[in-house]
């Protein structure tokens, strides 16, 4: 059933400020609204809380792609477009310019943004893993100022993040390294390429030493309540040199790390099963790096 | 909440229209500007059927709020002919056969033109992947596929 729109309001604030302003004098009154592709679907479905959404969609202060020496920002309102596009984060953060190309078709790309998947909190989003494989941070703004998190802190519970009714997610940070002796891996699972949720997904960022893994970041989607890391498996495999025995005790601890649910896209062992196949793949592409 | 003046360019002319700020960009067309060319298929932004272009973007015309298109320009499959000469892409899609019922045909339309604007000389899997967003159910891709072929070589 539509939305009653007589129920809704909606408004484009000034400035940044000024919508900050409004969600803090008017925390329960005030949604922030970007590119609307998951909102405009719950507004379709008749199910979009009935509150008055703020406009940020032109803010400036929340768009562009900046670098220093230490991160690449992304404004929240960079879009998976934008990401695509971008030369540095092709070079330096692959797993998110994968994620961002997988994410919808064209026109959802032109119009979702990385702050909106974040906050949108969906364990099926497919930015977040790519994300947290690279130990993504994040920046929140609200009237009282700025904090910064881990992203791997964010999102708590089902739906549930650290997130204030007055915050906005002001920028995503990417911590930068050198790319050498990197390897990165990037995988969807889904009913079709474009549009499709995913029925698991799984991203993941190795720095080598050597013959050793010096770094290990594994991040799934689909397969808990919210977007994961793997950190007991990432630990077997971090400091070590690949071998057989190796990739079996982290596959088998990864299986446990998982604890996918049966709903309306895939079910429980399916997702248990993939994730645990695209794990070997991943571990394959790094055998075939350092094992010759 | 009333409704509020939309100030925006719909296919080069400018218009007002009064409307509801979260209706849909897709309602406004149809049903304040009689531009019933762009259609509705899901309503979700799955099937790329209300494809049309703001701020020379394509995007699904069922996902934007009115509020959205405030002092923006946007282009409609209307829009898309110059005059009575029609665009390469409408052309060939007549002449190959990409149409058949017609409803996806707007949207796959104007992603089509969005990809030749972006890549003029796209791979076959390119142009795959240009309308990955938009669903036919008639046609089985193939003859689109062809139309956008051809097209480019116009």
């Amino acid at each position: 059933m539509r939305a009653y729109l007589p129920a809704y309001d909606a408004l484009t604030p000034d400035s940044l400020d000024h919508a900050l302003e409004l969600l803090d004098t008017h925390p329960e009154e005030y949604v922030p609204f970007a590119g609307g592709t998951d909102l405009m679907v719950l507004l379709d479905w008749g199910k979009l809380p009935r509150k008055k959404y703020l406009n940020i969609w032109n803010l400036s202060e929340l768009k562009g792609i900046q670098e220093d020496e230490s991160f690449i920002s992304l404004g929240g309102l960079t879009t998976y477009t934008e990401i695509q596009a971008s030369e540095v984060l092709q070079k330096e953060f692959p797993n998110l310019c994968q994620a961002a190309r997988w994410s919808g078709a064209w026109a959802i790309q032109n119009r979702g943004t990385l702050g909106g998947n974040i906050a949108n909190a969906s364990p099926a989003a497919d930015s977040s893993p790519a994300l947290l494989s690279y130990g993504a941070e994040l920046e929140i703004v609200s009237r009282s100022g700025v904090r910064r998190l881990p992203y791997s802190e964010f999102h708590t519970g089902y739906k549930e993040m650290r997130l204030e009714k007055n915050e906005i997610i002001r920028a995503i940070l990417l911590p930068r390294s050198s790319v050498e002796n990197c390897h990165h891996y990037y995988r969807k699972v889904g009913t079709r390429k474009a549009q499709a949720i995913s029925k698991v997904c799984l991203a993941a960022f190795v720095k080598w030493e050597g013959n050793k893994i010096k770094e290990c970041r594994i991040a799934l989607g689909s397969v808990a309540p919210t977007v994961i890391r793997c950190p007991k498996s990432e630990e077997i495999l971090t400091g070590k040199t690949l071998s057989r025995e190796l990739k079996e005790e982290a596959k088998a601890t990864l299986g446990q790390e998982i604890s996918p649910i049966d709903d309306v896209r895939s079910t429980k062992d399916y997702r248990l099963e993939i994730a645990v196949n695209i794990f070997d793949e991943f571990l394959d592409e790094l055998g075939g790096c350092k094992e010759g | 909440m009333k409704k509020v003046d939309i100030f925006f360019t719909i296919n080069g002319v400018k218009k007002t229209v009064s409307a509801h700020p979260m209706k849909r960009l897709l309602d406004l067309l149809r049903e304040e500007l009689e531009l019933t060319g762009t259609k509705e298929g899901c309503g979700e932004g799955e099937c790329g059927a209300c494809s049309v272009f703001v701020e020379g973007k394509l995007v699904n015309s069922c996902l934007i709020p009115s509020l959205q298109v405030q002092g923006c320009e946007v282009k409609t499959i209307e829009g898309v002919a110059d005059g009575e000469q029609l665009h390469r892409v409408q052309e060939s899609f007549l002449k190959e056969g990409g149409a058949q019922c017609g409803i996806c045909t707007p949207g796959m339309i104007m992603a089509a033109i969005a990809l030749l604007e972006e890549n003029s000389e796209p791979s076959y899997e390119e142009i795959q992947e240009g309308l990955a967003g938009n669903l036919c159910r008639c046609t089985g891709y193939t003859k689109i596929f062809t139309s956008v072929v051809k097209a480019c070589q116009k």
